[in-house]
């Protein structure tokens, strides 16, 4: 213990502690940089970023709120700005809570019984993750002209319910569970639908924590499904209005960089509140392969 | 009564319950797939569609612009490859030392690229790197005494751009990827590779490496495919589909460009196929390569 002690202490290992923290510190200032610059600009007008790109000098006596007060001020702009906000909001919400509960089911199905086709589903599971979506857009976009979903909510969200890894990380959340809470439940009376609504789904919470969060930044940040399927600009959702704005004349510009930062906040507030659970969804599938 | 009890039988329960995979899976996968196969042997039209056999994947053969987008998807999946596995992996290797302190922070920063959509990040980055001389990435150039440049209207300098926005967007992203493989490898093995009295890059080389390899297939796996298939990114730094002489003009830019905005699904639709069949040998071979097909041998 001791001996432990003075190793931590020695003058070698002070400095491979500020070495590989300061590593740390500079990659992470490299990364960050471009968000902060965004944000420094959003307080500056809107044709300073046209001339002079995203300019970072510090110089706050020039800085203005007037792109946020422009933002918020019931203008055109800013109605429009807030009813894609709004369309994002709904669309994410929707699509989470329907995605989660879909796929809890159907990994439910796959991991908790014994059956002919089990193995066949599964391996169908895994074979839609090894097609690029890219090359089904084009049927599907004609599939839901065919539907007449075009232009609908619906349009967006039916395709993605099914979300393969969403079924993936739930199956292997399910089969860590003890088999032996099924048959007990079952000696006491319960059916099968209850057993999976109220005996087995509160103990994966985690799980529902992990990949709702996953699921809403997917949501949140989709972009090339939207951008067939929504044709009228009352229905866009936030990332495909704000691509609207960037005309070449660049009028646009105040609404678009302070929009743009004030787009990222609900994200950024869910990550930081729920770090934990995204890094256990995000790398369930790269450990066990 | 009767049919409430079938329903609730243990033997028909299974199928309630994977029932929405197997409408959406036959509705939302398989009929595009093979939709989008038979659509690449006919013109489309409006209103009625004409078989062509090969004819769209033989004009494929002679389109310049599809070999631009072509060459352009496999440069950047290549440096892609190359800057996003290695670089990430050692990131990792340090993360997990102990002599790196608020790793927490550092964890935090590294993904916020990744919660960015992408139009988002692609506004930011054209604005680095235009050629104005107050761009930043001007800025650096003249720092070094090159003067300025216009980054996004000459090919070396755009897919330079575009690994610039794929490195800011992924190495946080594949850093947690190792990190959380090098949490599943048992630390007695490093124990015991110390009593032995291996060497720091020894015990990289025959104790991480290949422990590290089922994270290695699943990041290199997922990077074809995202590498293959980008698009958005480009369409985002150039503030549309049209770079100047395609120089960042994609597989999936060209798919887009011919589908949806000339209206010819099925040539379009031609391109998809290939896409696909070249991702899928692509990612056979390097799953063969790297045995992951091969019966474990303990």
């Amino acid at each position: 213990m001791n001996k432990q002690k003075d190793l931590s202490h020695s003058p070698k290992r002070i400095l491979f502690t500020v070495l590989g923290t300061g590593f740390y510190a500079l990659l992470c200032a490299i990364i960050a940089f471009p968000l902060l610059a965004g944000l420094l600009a959003s307080f500056r007008p809107g044709t300073e970023l046209i001339r002079r790109g995203l300019s970072i000098d510090l110089d706050f006596s020039t800085m203005t709120l007037n792109n946020y007060k422009y933002l918020f001020g019931g203008n055109v702009d800013s109605q429009k700005y807030f009813m894609w906000y709004k369309n994002s909001l709904i669309i994410t919400l929707v699509s989470v809570v329907l995605t989660l509960f879909i796929c809890y089911f159907v990994a439910y199905g796959l991991t908790m019984y014994n059956f002919p086709l089990q193995n066949v589903l599964f391996t169908l599971v895994i074979a839609t993750m090894m097609v690029p979506f890219e090359i089904l857009m084009l049927p599907m976009y004609k599939e839901i002209i065919a539907l007449h979903l075009i232009d609908t909510y619906t349009g967006v969200i039916i395709t993605g319910l099914c979300s393969a890894s969403t079924i993936f990380f739930f199956r292997q959340y399910l089969g860590g569970l003890p088999k032996d809470l099924l048959s007990a439940a079952r000696i006491d009376g319960a059916n099968e639908y209850y057993i999976s609504v109220k005996i087995i789904l509160p103990l994966t919470k985690p799980a529902f924590a992990s990949m709702g969060i996953l699921c809403a930044m997917g949501a949140w940040n989709s972009i090339l499904w939207p951008l067939l399927v929504l044709k009228g600009a009352e229905k866009f959702t936030l990332p495909i209005g704000l691509n609207t704005l960037l005309t070449p004349y660049g009028n646009n510009y105040d609404v678009l960089i302070a929009g743009s930062m004030f787009g990222i906040l609900p994200i950024f507030v869910i990550f930081l509140l729920f770090q934990r659970y995204i890094i256990d969804g995000m790398t369930a599938g790269a450990v066990k392969g | 009564m009767k049919s409430k009890n079938f329903l609730y039988s243990q033997k028909v329960a299974p199928y309630i319950f994977v029932l929405p995979f197997i409408l959406s899976f036959a509705i939302f996968w398989i009929y595009p797939l093979i939709t989008a196969f038979t659509m690449s042997f006919q013109d489309i039209g409006a209103i009625k569609s004409d078989w062509v056999g090969l004819a769209n994947y033989t004009k494929l053969l002679k389109d310049k612009v599809f070999m631009i987008a072509v060459s352009n998807s496999a440069k950047y999946m290549f440096f892609t490859l190359v800057l996003l596995i290695p670089f990430p992996m050692l990131f990792a290797v340090l993360m997990d030392s102990n002599i790196v302190k608020a790793k927490g922070v550092w964890k935090a920063i590294l993904y916020m690229p990744a919660l960015t959509s992408v139009v988002i990040s692609g506004t930011l980055f054209r604005l680095m790197f235009t050629e104005y001389k107050t761009g930043q990435m001007n800025l650096i150039s003249q720092a070094l005494g090159f003067g300025t440049y216009k980054w996004l209207k000459n090919g070396w300098s755009g897919m330079l751009a575009l690994l610039v926005v794929a490195c800011w967007r992924w190495t946080g992203v594949n850093m947690l990827y190792f990190l959380s493989g090098l949490k599943a490898i048992d630390t007695s093995l490093y124990e015991a590779a110390d009593i032995d009295g291996a060497s720091a890059i020894q015990k990289f080389r025959y104790v991480t490496l290949p422990l590290l390899k089922p994270t290695t297939v699943y990041v290199l796996t997922i990077s074809v495919y995202a590498g293959l298939s980008m698009f958005l990114e480009s369409y985002m730094l150039w503030a549309g589909n049209s770079s100047p002489n395609n120089i960042g003009l994609t597989i999936v830019g060209y798919l887009y460009k011919r589908g949806i905005e000339k209206n010819d699904m099925g040539y379009a639709c031609a391109v998809g196929v290939v896409l696909l069949v070249v991702a899928l040998i692509i990612n056979f071979v390097q799953l063969i390569l790297n045995g992951t097909f091969k019966k474990e041998e303990d």
